[in-house]
């Protein structure tokens, strides 16, 4: 798995300064977060699509983390629109749909669309390693910054052994049918992954003790904040208090 | 008479309840450069992790450029001066890119980061591994791999190295170039490999790890 496949670039976005992109990102996300109704969210999708234009990503692999992420959101689509206690119904049959429940269903969709690329266009132009010596930039505690990269790379890690595991087995003509024997297989795919992993993990650990690992990682990058960065920050927060004003 | 660098005496290590050290003695003197060899399972890896503080004996004494070393704290020093390849680079490797990988040791040893990157440039040179600085770590190939975990230990500039298996699984201009770098750049090492050629290239010294004990 490559979580940073979109790291790679050299957009503007990707060179700006990791510090400010988290902090926009911060406020961007909370102030959606918060904002009801269709308009204000579709305001702050508009902004995220500005961002996409500016950071010009690998289009396919976007369009596969927002399809997957979608399939979630489609859920919603399911349950709010049935359950959601409002006074104007259309009727299918037996079901009874809310308008509310719609217009509710909706903002949920722009606003969690939002957020999404915001993440993708903000967050993911930066390696992990950038992010990480940002937060600890920001004051984030040091423990807490170790925690989440270590927490990645052993995502990544689980995720190579679930590949290498999955390849051993299909060269030994498993084929998935219903039956026990499948599910055996099944509970020893995640049961070797989480004991490989585990290890693994360990292993990694050693290493960066012999490479004289301390307890958090040292600043490599240092970050540098150019006028542009100001520029983008200072531009982003106005187009937030627009928003806010005008909704 | 000249101290031993690395002296591990009557040292016993078992997984569980199988014995895998016992009661081995080992020293390794400044200047040595030993070849160990030993069938599939004989704790060679187990006695260079021992030796790293990475795991710790039952039973014995691992004495390190003149001190006992038993506690976590005391390896902090031996390793920032013994290097040690692992047998599995994918282990090894852990930041995206080659030169963050290289840079980490010496970062982690209060180097700046000019000084670092000065570091990373010269190591990649020794190993031929120039304009690999950029490029994703587990992207490389397992020869290239492998070289880059080389140079992360070079990179710490440490007085003895611990190898484990460098020429396992290589080709020969891969193996050359570990080969060569061993040589004519480094003192002191042990170096575990099953390539009786490259052991006796490389080695002046070759010991058997077999029954739990070194075989001179
Ligand atoms: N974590 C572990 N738990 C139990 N047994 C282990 C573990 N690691 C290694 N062993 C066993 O210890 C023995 C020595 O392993 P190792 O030192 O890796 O051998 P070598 O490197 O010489 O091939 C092997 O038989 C191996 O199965
Ligand atoms: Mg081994």
């Amino acid at each position: 798995m490559h979580l940073e496949e979109f790291s790679e670039g050299n957009s503007f976005l990707h060179r700006a300064d990791p510090r400010v992109k988290i902090l926009i990102f911060a406020i961007f996300s909370v102030l959606c977060a918060v904002a009801s109704g269709i308009k204000t969210p579709t305001l702050f999708l508009l902004y995220s699509f500005i961002l996409l234009l500016i950071a010009r990503l690998k289009i396919k692999s976007l369009i596969a983390r927002l399809l997957i992420a979608n399939f979630f959101i489609a859920f919603i689509w399911f349950f709010i629109p049935l359950t959601y206690p409002g006074n104007s119904y259309v009727t299918l049959g037996s079901m009874k749909i809310s308008h509310e429940g719609l217009r509710y269903a909706l903002s949920i969709t722009i606003k969690c669309n939002a957020i999404i690329i915001a993440t993708i266009t903000l967050l993911s132009t930066s390696s992990i390693f950038s992010i990480a010596h940002a937060m600890l930039h920001l004051r984030v505690p040091k423990k807490l910054v170790t925690i989440f990269f270590l927490f990645y790379r052993y995502i990544t890690v689980i995720h190579e052994e679930y590949l290498k595991i999955k390849k051993a087995i299909a060269l030994r003509g498993f084929v998935p049918k219903t039956n026990l024997n499948t599910y055996k297989t099944y509970a020893y795919i995640v049961g070797g992954m989480l004991i490989k992993s585990y290890e693994r993990a360990e292993e990694i650990y050693k290493a960066m003790l012999c490479r004289g690992f301390k307890g958090y990682f040292p600043l490599f990058e240092h970050f540098y904040i150019r006028k542009s960065d100001i520029i983008f920050g200072v531009i982003s927060i106005s187009i937030f208090i627009l928003i806010g004003v005008k909704s | 008479m000249k101290k031993p660098i690395i002296k591990l005496k009557n040292i016993s290590f078992s997984y569980e309840k199988r014995r895998i050290l016992n009661s081995l003695n080992l020293e390794i003197y400044e200047g040595d450069k030993i070849g160990l060899i030993g069938s599939n399972g004989s704790g060679k890896t187990t006695l260079l992790h021992i030796i790293m503080g990475l795991l710790k004996p039952q039973e014995g004494t691992v004495e390190i450029f003149g001190k006992v070393r038993t506690k976590e704290r005391d390896f902090i020093e031996v390793r920032q001066k013994i290097g040690f390849l692992f047998q599995d680079s994918d282990n090894q490797l852990f930041c995206p890119t080659v030169k963050e990988d290289i840079a980490f040791g010496p970062l982690n040893l209060g180097k700046t980061k000019e000084e670092a990157m000065q570091i990373v440039k010269e190591t990649c040179k020794i190993l031929g591994l120039e304009g690999f600085e950029d490029r994703v770590t587990y992207k490389l190939s397992g020869g290239e791999k492998r070289l880059v975990a080389l140079a992360t230990v070079i990179a710490m500039k440490p007085l003895c190295f611990l190898l484990d298996e460098p020429s396992a699984g290589l080709d020969e201009n891969t193996n050359d170039r570990i080969l060569s770098y061993l040589k004519s750049n480094t003192k002191t090492f042990i170096v575990v490999s099953h390539d009786k050629d490259f052991l006796t290239k490389a080695a002046d010294k070759i010991f058997l790890l077999k029954d739990g004990q070194i075989r001179y």
